[in-house]
């Protein structure tokens, strides 16, 4: 063991994205609950708990930052300290600690890695045991490049070089601070502001790593990109920070998938995401969540409170967010869209799932601000158990925003009778040839519907999972072909033992 | 095949069946008429294990192994067929995909390999002209938007892929024109076999027409009345269910 090294943790992994499609391990999960039972010793760094001037500056250094980001997260601290909770939200918001979190946690590794053989073996082993495709073989066999995130410093980029050709940057942020300040410097904090909100400020201040990404000019990216988040020390905070960019004419789409370990005690997720669309260029984010989201008692699982916006910039852009949320104890987000530039389109498709006692209060904000933009909100919540789910959204059309249009559905279905669901659209409209649309249904999973399949033959849980499905099916074609069917069989699973 | 002894059952604690037998072989067709609320659907749901109706007393056995013991499910993979009265819309799980799935759990029940791609499309081809049904509803969504007529042709189209040892037809004849009768039963009759028996709910002798039974029963308050040929029926037709409730209660 090191020197200043805390003693060595034992840390258990709670997969999110299945990429396995081996039935047979689909069959053992499926009968049994958060048993991803195994266990890897990696030495921590961790700094010590609590937040003050001290924690950003140690931070910041640990990073070899420049002085002006130092300043830009002491100025967001100085904002974060002066801010309130807020109390809008549909739950009663937990009582974090903010002084009782450690914010910096890295694996104890080289400072520097050119190759696979350089990371810490033990970590290799766990990467192998979660099926993440690092070695080259396996990425060469697929079209997937991974960022895997460990714990809050980037291990290894794989397929950098490949995408490096094309001018693709794609890179954890902090190695894009080192290699390209001048892109983070000019976008940094400019969708999301510092003061924007609580969490916000917070992530601002003492974000330890997250992934970049700059697509140039008319590139189209050859490549699905993805990055594997997850929370893995006890205590530790997790303050991700990621940043896209594409160029005029560029496309993008980016995956981001999590997986969080099994923990007594509840873990603050607060990240923020940033996406900026210039003239002509499309970003397509999708997200599959499935952190732990806590016993059947509501007991430990993750507090997931993410600040998501992208800006269509430039004429003609788009961005579209898809996300598939099953895991957390409480998610909280609102990934949004402003359509800066006349003709821009903003795209929210999303599926909720909360079982047991899990919350989800998630939506959208769509704010118009080009003529003839356009916004599409699918939102599909699925209850089950004890749980709430709330969809959050808001349309705004501003006063210079002529013509533009938007259309939001939102679904809710229900799974036995003692979960909710709740919808609460805000619409502030500023131009009179705007034009709105809203439709919203709430459904029951019907006893009539489980019976028409079973009499066919079909299991009960088969039948939920099939039936969810074809619920959340607009939303689940949205997303990559490989992730939509892990995303179908999360679904599935994440239903398991609800009915009945 | 079938056999029900002494049959009672209740829905919400109100007794509804009681005391109902019947006994149906390989081969035959049985048609079952009756009043409304004399509980011709009952015994269709009760067959099938619909949970809300609860069996208070008697037997029924298949092929004589206990039925009701079983869950619906696994009366369904030991060829139970319900045709639903009011089929139900599932949105988003297209009919293939569903009747794909239903007929790998049938097979895996008896321990069978799911069916090759190929063979299960050819199938459904075949299927699909033998009881007319629109190639594009077969790639929608399970019964979402379908006209009431194509929701029953739908029902008879999943019969003829499944293929079970006992179909019970919760009539499926009422709400269908003429035309759409006479392909449903033109499919049932093309299902007819001497390894299969058929149970017909329907309140109209017009069915039977096109379908012509071997045995007709009348059921009335829970119980099965009088029992007879396809003249039965053209009785009943003439002179209405009074004439069955007067002799009964009297």
């Amino acid at each position: 063991m090191l020197d200043g090294c805390p003693s060595t943790y034992l840390i258990t992994f709670w997969r999110c994205v299945m990429s396995t499609k081996d039935d047979a391990l689909l069959k053992e999960l499926t009968l049994e609950e958060y048993k991803y039972g195994f266990t890897t010793d990696i030495e921590m760094d961790i700094a010590p708990k609590g937040l003050t001037e001290d924690t950003v500056r140690l931070i910041s250094a640990k990073k070899n930052e420049p002085e002006w980001l130092l300043e830009w997260r002491l100025k967001a601290l100085q904002h974060f300290l002066k801010m309130d909770m807020p109390t809008w939200q549909n739950f009663e918001n937990p009582d974090v600690d903010f002084q009782d979190i450690s914010y910096y946690a890295a694996p104890k590794a080289k400072p520097k890695l050119n190759s696979l053989d350089e990371v810490d073996p033990e970590l290799l082993s766990t990467f192998a045991k979660l099926g993440i495709p690092l070695d080259e073989q396996k990425v060469l066999a697929g079209v997937v490049a991974v960022d895997a995130v460990f714990d809050s410093v980037s291990v290894k980029t794989t397929f950098r070089e490949k995408l490096k050709e094309q001018g693709v940057i794609f890179s954890s942020f902090g190695e894009a601070v080192q290699e390209h300040p001048e892109l983070i410097r000019q976008y940094l904090g400019t969708v999301v502001p510092q003061t924007d909100n609580v969490y916000a400020a917070l992530n601002s201040a003492v974000f330890s790593d997250g992934s970049f990404v700059y697509i140039p000019k008319g590139v189209r990216c050859p490549m699905e990109l993805s990055t594997y988040f997850r929370i893995n020390a006890e205590n530790t905070g997790q303050f991700e920070r990621t940043l896209i960019i594409a160029d005029e004419g560029a496309y993008v789409s980016y995956l981001e998938g999590c997986t969080a370990p099994m923990r007594d005690e509840n873990q603050m997720h607060a990240a923020v995401v940033e996406l900026i669309a210039l003239k002509d260029a499309e970003i397509k984010y999708s997200t599959v969540q499935n952190w732990y989201p806590g016993d059947k008692d509501g007991k430990g699982g993750i507090y997931n409170f993410v600040t998501k916006r992208g800006i269509c910039k430039g004429d003609h852009s788009k961005i579209s967010w898809t996300q598939v949320e099953t895991g957390s104890a409480i998610t909280w987000k609102y990934p949004g869209v402003i359509l800066k530039g006349d003709h821009s389109v903003g795209e929210f498709y999303s599926v909720a799932l909360t079982r047991n006692k899990q919350v989800a209060d998630t939506g959208t904000k769509m704010i118009h601000l080009g003529k003839n933009t356009r916004s599409k909100i699918i939102s599909k919540g699925i209850s089950a158990g004890v749980s709430h789910n709330s969809y959050r959204g808001l349309v705004k059309i501003g006063p210079g925003a002529d013509n533009s249009r938007n259309f939001t559905q939102c679904d809710s279905l229900l799974i036995g009778d003692r979960c909710g669901a709740h919808t609460f659209p805000y619409i502030e409209s500023r131009n009179k040839t705007a034009k709105l649309e809203h439709e919203a249904t709430t459904s029951k999973i019907g006893e009539d519907q489980l019976f028409y399949l079973t009499q066919r033959g079909i299991d009960p849980e088969k039948a939920v999972g099939l039936i969810v499905n074809g619920y959340a099916k607009e939303v689940l074609n949205q997303l990559p072909m490989e992730f939509a069917v892990e995303a179908q069989k999360l679904l599935a699973i994440s239903l398991e033992g609800s009915v009945g | 095949m079938l056999s029900i002894k002494n049959l009672h059952a209740s829905v919400e604690d109100k007794a509804i069946l009681k005391g109902l037998d019947l006994e149906v072989k390989a081969g035959e067709v049985h048609a079952i008429m009756g009043p409304n609320g004399s509980g011709k659907s009952t015994l269709g749901n009760v067959l099938a294990g619909r949970e809300a109706y609860e069996v208070t007393e008697g037997e029924v056995l298949l092929d004589g192994s206990d039925l009701l013991a079983l869950s619906p499910e696994d009366r369904a993979r030991e060829g139970v067929f319900l045709a639903f009265q009011y089929p139900i819309e599932i949105p988003g799980v297209s009919n293939i995909n569903f009747l794909k799935t239903a007929l790998s759990e049938i097979r895996a029940y008896k321990g069978l390999p799911p069916m090759e791609a190929r063979d299960f499309l050819k199938k459904v081809k075949e299927k699909q002209q033998l009881v007319e049904f629109d190639a594009k509803l077969a790639n929608r969504s399970l019964n979402e938007g379908f006209s009431g007529g194509e929701k029953k042709r739908n029902e008879i189209f999943q019969l003829a892929m499944l293929e079970p040892k006992l179909a019970i037809l919760d009539e499926t004849d009422s709400g269908l024109d003429i035309d759409a009768l006479r392909i449903v039963a033109r499919g049932v009759n093309q299902l007819r076999a001497d390894n299969n028996a058929f149970i017909l709910i329907t309140h109209y002798q017009r069915l039977l027409e096109y379908i012509v039974p071997d045995f007709v029963h009348v059921l009335y308050n829970g119980r099965i009345v009088r029992s007879g040929t396809k003249e039965l029926a053209l009785e009943l037709e003439e002179k209405g269910y009074d004439w069955i409730k007067e002799t009964v209660d009297a």
